[in-house]
């Protein structure tokens, strides 16, 4: 087989750019972690007749327990291979992010392992949204108070 | 319509995630609170409130529903305690969530062992 051939070949049957594989894969898991939330939302909302913000409320909570313990039994982090940022980007991230470190750093210690690295990510999002927020409670204030 | 919706924004949401991460030398805390600090700010300007209206979970799911929550929780907040209500609202507002993550987090820790090797 000549290089030009087995170039033209290579290209055929090269799967498509890896790139966008993983792109397609975090849309469609990504995707399905929020349809859940919403399913999750039309039973509380629909269900158990709870008001939007307490329904949006325990929509995150079950996410956070469910992944939780889908990080806790090793899954969360088998789907995440594959997910890339439709793992990271919902709360369900968020809370993997927060367990995965703690039940890593367990064995140095309850405090200084566990109590500190539960927050080696949640921290800055936490530090960071909440300045955010103050940032723009204030210029709300000042903008409806004196303009 | 309301799953195809949160299925579709949401995926969008994580998509563009994908780019940062394939495209970008930004580790996953930076891009968590990269979303998080716009969803404070694309509520700020009244962008985000109209998106979450329209994709349900497909918005309040992903990080930046997090930032959502603290942005209209503030607004909230000011409105009925004033300045005050600057430094009370956010955490206020993310209490669930946050408190969520540390009980069970902390309990998960304690029960399961790392798969890490």
């Amino acid at each position: 087989m000549k290089a030009e051939d087995y170039q033209n070949l290579s290209e055929k049957t090269a799967p498509k750019s890896p790139i966008m594989k993983d792109i397609i894969l975090a849309f469609l898991i990504g995707g399905t972690i929020c349809t859940v939330g919403q399913v999750l939302y039309s039973v509380y909302y629909d269900l158990l007749k709870f008001n939007v913000t307490d329904s949006k409320t325990y929509v995150s909570i079950t996410l956070i327990f469910l992944s939780a313990l889908l990080t806790g039994t090793g899954v969360y982090d088998k789907i995440a291979k594959y997910g890339g940022a439709g793992t990271l980007v919902p709360i369900t991230g968020f809370a993997n992010a927060m367990v995965s470190p703690a039940l890593e750093f367990k064995t140095e210690g309850y405090v200084l392992g566990l109590g500190t690295k539960i927050f080696a990510i949640a921290g800055p999002v936490i530090v960071y949204g909440t300045t955010a927020s103050v940032i723009y409670g204030i210029i709300y204030y000042i903008i409806t108070k004196f303009i | 319509m309301d799953y195809i919706k949160a299925f579709i924004i949401g995926g969008l949401f994580c998509a563009v995630g994908q780019i940062f991460i394939d495209k970008t030398k930004l580790t996953p805390a930076k891009i968590l609170v990269g979303y998080v600090v716009s969803g404070v700010i694309l509520s700020a300007v009244g962008l985000y409130k109209p998106l979450a209206e329209f994709a349900g979970a497909g918005a309040t799911v992903p990080l930046t529903g997090f930032g959502h929550t603290l942005a209209m929780s503030v607004k909230e907040a000011v409105d009925q305690h004033g300045l005050l209500g600057a430094f009370t609202g956010g955490l206020s507002g993310t209490a669930g969530g946050i408190t969520a993550a540390i009980v069970f987090g902390t309990a998960v820790a304690l029960i399961f062992r790392s798969h890490k090797k």
